[in-house]
């Protein structure tokens, strides 16, 4: 049997709103995967750190603030300066249309915004994570 | 409130009403089965008198003026005054938002309401290696004073009243504003506005914090002995439901969390400060969601003022009339609008708004149309206060006070709402207080359940928001002008920070922030030497790092 996709759900710098992530964290445990949610006011390096430790398969960020430009490509460095760079990573908030293609370019694999069904997360995750052995 | 006659005849009447729905319905169903409010509180198909015949006139009503204060607090009502138009801005720089201020006070705006940036909110300074990337981004960025110096220039302080949305660096940011208003001439008695300061809500729903709960509130109750000692016009606190709806509460959790904060700020300043009830109470003040469920909102605001009027009568014997008015702020509810078909997000905003007035507010901000998608632009912010002076000038609906006061529907749903806040605050109270519960993260799951419940039943599309779950445009592209932030913004603040450090006397600083160390240690009021502080450009961070060093860190546990 397939190992269950193991994500960590973070919210990188000092944005502190959590309601969508928290939706999320609650929605992808009952769709079986497992959760590990850190709070608030990551720093993109703990982000990193923690997804290494827990040797997860994929990681979404979230943020509202307007900091996404700095914070998601900041994540996705520091996995690959410690050799994690098969981690997926993936993000969601209040994303501008216009910053998609740098944030993508950055490694931000998918990008979720206000309004997208919660199922639709699910059915991405399923169709794009592999969970590793 | 009815008399023996008249309940019989409407109970006689209700019985024929009853057969021919039934009659109906065999015939023509309804289009659904449940018929609930936004927050799951069912409703009937209609209400009589006998839905409140328990009611007293006297002991839950009265009018406008009267205890317990349902109808409002003040006898003339909007006659008298119309509330206060009050639109939270601040972006970029303070120069910028200063720009934005001035403008604001030309187009008929009555007070000023300050937004601060996610570094500012958390007590860094843009130099911080923790505020990459979010300067000047949801609000303006504020370091030392000479940033306040500019954010107010030119404003008269001793007339126009500001607010300030500032929690865990609320003593900083209003020692800046005491500060400048001493360097404009103006004495601390004659500044008037509001300081958030309710940082009991930021653990439930908001997350901006840097103390434990703790010492977070002692803080609070220093603001409050401060205000009442030396700046009468003040409000110290804003109890704040709004956090806690926007995190995804349903409205009688707004309803109970907000008024068991407020309860537990009260007995915090009277066991800590051995202050009289009487002495603040007056002074405190609420800030509340106007969410788009339109009455049930309405009740909301009703039930809160008889609930707070009640709590301070009986729980904490008030005496003085001033005491028992629970004044608020409202704000329309974010968190109801979309980034698809955004235009519709006007309408919102005007049920909303309309809401908050019936419901009797004293303040009232309305959420500009792209909010949901970045700061609002000038035009959007222009058609958000224009909704509010339709409203007060146009419609006609100041003329009454009350006017839904006796409707059987609202004064029934009122008196359900209250019951279940009270059910919370009493389960609060058994755990020992706010501050137990909070640890144990009660309401924080309390949130959680509601607002995943929400999720689903949008997704299910068992409740409707237009334009996401129901007439979506699938050919939509984002149809309205964004607000950039300047990226400079970073560079400039930055640069102004790193030359006030080098300009200023450092050993002035370094005294002035052993005074607050040794203050904090021995449990003295903060605020005398805050002021000091912020006088000799002392930074927010510089302050808040005391409160870390002293008090501890508060790191988010994450409950879901």
């Amino acid at each position: 049997m397939n190992r269950k996709i193991r994500i960590l759900l973070a919210k990188p710098g000092l944005d502190g709103h959590d309601r969508g992530v928290k939706v999320l964290a609650r929605c992808f445990r009952d769709a079986g995967f497992e959760v590990i949610y850190t709070g608030c006011h990551q720093t993109p390096e703990e982000i990193a750190l923690t997804a290494i430790q827990e040797d997860v398969d994929v990681v979404g960020l979230s943020c509202l603030s307007g900091a996404h430009n700095a914070l998601f490509p900041a994540v996705v460095k520091d996995l690959k300066q410690n050799g994690a760079e098969d981690i997926v990573v993936f993000g969601g908030g209040i994303i501008p249309e216009k910053d998609m293609p740098s944030l993508h370019k950055a490694g931000i694999q998918a990008i979720f915004t206000p309004g997208t069904p919660m199922q639709a997360t699910v059915d991405w995750l399923n169709e794009h994570i592999t969970p590793r052995d | 409130m009815f008399n023996k006659d008249t309940l019989e005849q409407s109970g006689a009447l209700r019985r024929k009403w009853e057969d021919a729905v039934k009659e109906t319905v065999s015939k023509h169903a309804d289009q659904k089965k449940d018929w609930t409010t936004i927050s799951n509180l069912p409703i009937k198909r209609v209400y009589g008198p006998e839905d409140m015949k328990e009611m007293d006139f006297e002991k839950d009503s009265g009018y406008p003026g009267q205890y317990p204060f349902l109808r409002g607090n003040q006898p003339t009502g909007y006659r008298g005054r119309n509330w206060t138009f009050r639109m939270f801005s601040g972006m970029g720089t303070a120069a910028e938002t200063n720009k934005r201020w001035k403008y604001l006070l030309t187009t008929g705006q009555t007070g000023l309401s300050a937004a601060f940036d996610m570094p500012t909110l958390m007590g860094y300074d843009t130099d911080s290696p923790k505020a990459m990337g979010e300067c000047g981004r949801c609000g303006v960025a504020i370091d030392t004073i000479e940033d306040f110096q500019e954010l107010v220039e030119g404003i008269p302080l001793g007339k126009i009243s500001t607010s300030m949305t500032i929690n865990p660096p609320a003593t900083v940011l209003w020692a800046m504003y005491c500060a400048c208003a001493e360097q404009q001439g103006v004495p601390l008695t004659k500044i008037s506005g509001t300081i958030q300061n309710d940082m009991l809500k930021e653990f439930i729903a908001q997350k901006t914090f840097l103390c434990p709960p703790e010492p977070s509130v002692k803080l609070i109750s220093d603001t409050i002995e401060f205000g009442t000692k030396y700046v009468p016009k003040w409000n110290t606190v804003s109890i704040s439901g709004y956090h806690i709806r926007e995190a995804g509460s349903n409205a009688v959790q707004e309803l109970a969390f907000t008024l068991r904060d407020g309860i537990e700020y009260v007995e915090d300043v009277i066991r800590r400060k051995g202050l009289d009830v009487d002495e603040f109470a007056p002074r405190l003040s609420f800030f509340f969601d106007a969410h788009i469920d339109f009455f049930e909102e309405i009740c909301k605001l009703r039930a809160a003022r008889r609930m707070w009027a009640r709590i301070m009568k009986e729980r904490f014997h008030a005496k003085n009339p001033r005491s028992l008015w629970m004044r608020f702020h409202t704000q329309t509810a974010g968190c109801s609008l979309t980034a698809q078909q955004p235009y519709n997000n006007v309408v919102r905003t005007a049920v909303e708004a309309l809401s908050a007035v019936l419901g009797g507010t004293q303040s009232l901000h309305t959420n500009s149309l792209d909010e949901v998608l970045c700061l609002p632009s000038e035009q959007a912010v222009q058609i958000a206060l224009r909704t509010q002076q339709i409203i007060a000038e146009e419609t006609g609906v100041t003329n009454t006070i009350d006017p839904l006061g006796g409707s059987y529907f609202i004064e029934t749903l009122t008196n359900e709402m209250e019951e279940k806040a009270w059910e919370y605050i009493h389960k609060i109270d058994d755990m020992g207080g706010m501050i137990p519960a909070i640890e144990k993260g009660f309401p924080q799951m309390e949130i959680s359940d509601a607002s995943y419940r929400f999720q689903q039943q949008i997704d299910d599309k068992e409740k409707t928001m237009i334009g996401v779950n129901r007439y979506k445009d699938e050919k939509e592209k984002t149809a309205v002008p964004i607000l950039e932030i300047d990226e400079t913004v970073e560079e400039t603040q930055l640069k102004k920070l790193a030359d006030v450090k080098r300009r200023r006397d450092n050993r002035k600083v370094q005294s002035c922030l052993q005074d607050l160390k040794s203050a904090c240690k021995t449990g003295k009021n903060v605020m005398p030497f805050c002021i000091e502080a912020v006088k000799n450009k002392v930074s927010v961070q510089e302050i808040c790092d005391v409160y870390r060093d002293v008090y501890g860190e508060y790191r988010d546990p994450g409950i879901y």
